[in-house]
């Protein structure tokens, strides 16, 4: 328990060091997502196109992708002898943000297309017979379901902030390189560090709760007008 | 006259299906016209076709003489303004509602904020300016979605049934409003309602659509007062209507056979001709039995009262007089001839009121009648 205390009040560098980067690393994968899910879930809930439904259950599918799948898949890819060797990009962060952002693009994006379905079909004709432009027009969607937009962004972020599976496999878990909250408890529980897994785990919940609160505090600031 | 819209040989499909199919409708700069038509007679669709949401599958639509295909998409969407028939706001504030129209079209800040609340005060709802739109009651919903459409001062507005499923107060205010507003602003609007007392109200010309046909098109009275066939003659009310065969025609003054009474019409037909007889309820006048005194009226009936209806401020009479008849008189006149069912009065109505409509359209119209074959009917409304 002293360990706990110690790590909160004491300010471990490390600590603070690995919390960083599993902010960014998890922060940076969610951003990235946000770019392609909100025009790709927009296009879906939107669009008439051929392969539309196909894609729409590809992507519900890809909200439940296993980590450790997509872990493996990226690992084969930055492998040193893979097709994306050359980029040297196998344990580091980097890595880690582009199989988190695997993991999170199709929860944003089914989610995204999901809150845009919810919406009236008719708000897209009154908004047109108002006057707008197609841009003009999504502008508008986007910040009538703002609500749930924001719901999809904290489902993204709390996917890829807990994962634990493809962080391990691509990162490596290397000391002040890529080790990041989930995968130092992985390693202090391993060797029979509870306090300090235990101290990590608080952490990487506090952290969590931030964030969305954060996020819920402007759902509910926008909810209220 | 030149027009600022005009359609030729409009057809719209929808999965395969024709929906509406306009032959030639025109509208005139500062005109209100009301298409009217039951539900799922493609009212809307003309609507959305008219505001481009909708591609038809032929014909041509000018907008200031020249045709919408040529123009550009947005540039037309911007000189228009729709209205749908659910208020459709944002959840945001009023002010943010009314002012998007505006702000679409890229005006500065002070034209937007001015324009804004010029409509939010010309439609009596200024004092909702900051409150949320979820937070709003059905009518007030609905001035805030007209003041957005309105604001823009398009050059053609379009509204999809602006007072449906609105309590008859609210409609009642809303109506005398968007009638005074219409009126002072010279304008040019398009509205489609099923309710032909907005019509008459509202409308300069009234348009009239039924199963996706334009079937007539005229000022209220030429509509009302003489539809063109038997399906506009039922939609528009013409309450009576009794099936009976031309016996003598002279002098513009037709005699027709309707179950086993002569009774005279104004018009010109072949004797032999079946024709639909179809008379107003306001336009029957009733007397004590034995009292008709000489007057120009050229038909005259004993009729016995089979009930007695309140109607609004007025009283709507059934009478028998081997034909249903109705007639439609005030609350005094039914005190004063102390009417009660049962009871025998006389009734009369002039040649000119009657409106004739050859037979061959009553048949293929028969369903929407409740009559029996050759027999009289009354359609309700």
């Amino acid at each position: 328990m002293q360990n706990v205390l110690e790590l909160f009040t004491g300010g471990d560098p490390e600590v603070w060091q690995i919390t960083l980067l599993s902010l960014r690393v998890s922060g940076l994968a969610t951003l990235i997502s946000l770019l392609i899910g909100l025009p790709l879930g927009t296009a879906l809930a939107l669009g008439r196109f051929p392969g539309r439904s196909f894609l729409l259950s590809l992507i519900n599918t890809g909200m439940a992708l296993p980590p450790v799948v997509v872990g493996l898949v990226v690992a084969l890819l930055l492998w040193r002898s893979g097709p994306l060797g050359g980029l040297n990009l196998m344990y580091t962060p980097a890595a880690i943000v582009i199989a988190q952002t695997i993991i999170a693009a199709p929860v944003v994006t089914g989610l995204s297309a999901a809150a845009l379905q919810a919406l009236d079909p008719r708000l897209r004709l009154q908004l047109l017979g108002l006057g707008a432009s197609r841009v003009q027009m999504v502008l508008a969607l986007w910040l009538e379901a703002r609500l749930a937009l924001l719901a999809a962004l904290m489902a993204g972020f709390g996917s890829v902030i807990s994962e634990v599976g493809a962080s391990l496999m691509v990162g490596g878990n290397i000391r002040g390189q890529t080790r990041v909250l989930t995968t130092a408890i992985v390693l202090e529980t391993g060797k029979g560090e509870f306090a300090r897994a235990i101290a990590l785990g608080v952490l990487l919940l506090a952290l969590s709760y931030l964030v969305n609160l954060t996020l819920t505090w402007i759902q509910q600031r926008g909810a209220r007008r | 006259m030149s027009h600022l819209l005009e359609i030729r040989d409009l057809l719209v499909r929808r999965e395969g299906r024709t929906v509406l199919e306009i032959e030639h409708l025109a509208v005139a700069p500062g005109e209100v016209l009301a298409v009217i038509g039951p539900n799922g007679a493609g009212k809307s669709t003309l609507l959305l076709t008219l505001a481009r949401l909708i591609e038809p599958a032929r014909g041509e639509i000018r907008f200031e003489g020249r045709p919408l295909a040529e123009q550009d998409e947005l540039a037309y969407r911007r000189a228009i303004a729709l209205a749908l028939q659910e208020p459709l706001l944002l959840d945001r504030p009023v002010f943010s509602n009314v002012a998007i129209g505006l702000r679409f079209r890229h005006l500065p800040k002070d034209e937007v904020v001015r324009r804004t609340e010029t409509w939010l005060n010309r439609l009596g709802i200024g004092h909702l300016r900051d409150r949320p739109a979820a937070r709003l009651s059905g009518g007030e919903a609905r001035r805030v979605s007209l003041a957005r459409a309105l604001a823009i001062q398009p050059r053609l507005l379009l509204l999809d049934e602006p007072f449906a499923a609105l309590d008859p107060p609210t409609r009642a205010g809303l109506l005398d409003d968007l009638q005074a507003l219409l009126a002072e602003t010279g304008q040019t609007t398009i509205f489609v309602t099923h309710d032909l007392d907005e019509a008459l109200r509202l409308g300069d010309r009234v348009a009239v659509l039924l199963a996706g046909r334009l079937r007539q098109c005229g000022r209220p009275e030429e509509v009302f007062g003489g539809p063109a066939d038997a399906d506009v003659a039922a939609f528009v009310g013409m309450e009576t209507i009794l099936s009976g065969r031309v016996l003598a025609c002279a002098e513009g003054r037709v005699i027709v056979d309707v179950a086993g009474r002569h009774l005279e019409a104004a018009g010109e037909l072949a004797p032999g001709q079946a024709v639909l007889f179809c008379l107003r309820p306001e336009d029957v006048t009733l007397w004590p039995r034995d009292g008709v005194p000489a007057s120009s009226a050229r038909n005259r009936l004993v009729g016995r009262i089979v009930s007695l209806a309140p109607h609004g401020a007025l009283v709507r009479v059934a009478l028998d007089c081997g034909f249903p008849l109705l007639a439609l008189i005030t609350r005094a006149s039914a005190r004063e001839l102390d009417l009660a069912p049962g009871m025998e009065v006389s009734a009369s109505f002039k040649a000119t009121a009657v409106h004739l409509i050859p037979h061959s359209l009553f048949l293929s119209s028969r369903g929407m009648m409740n009559g029996e074959e050759g027999a009289l009917s009354w359609t309700t409304k």
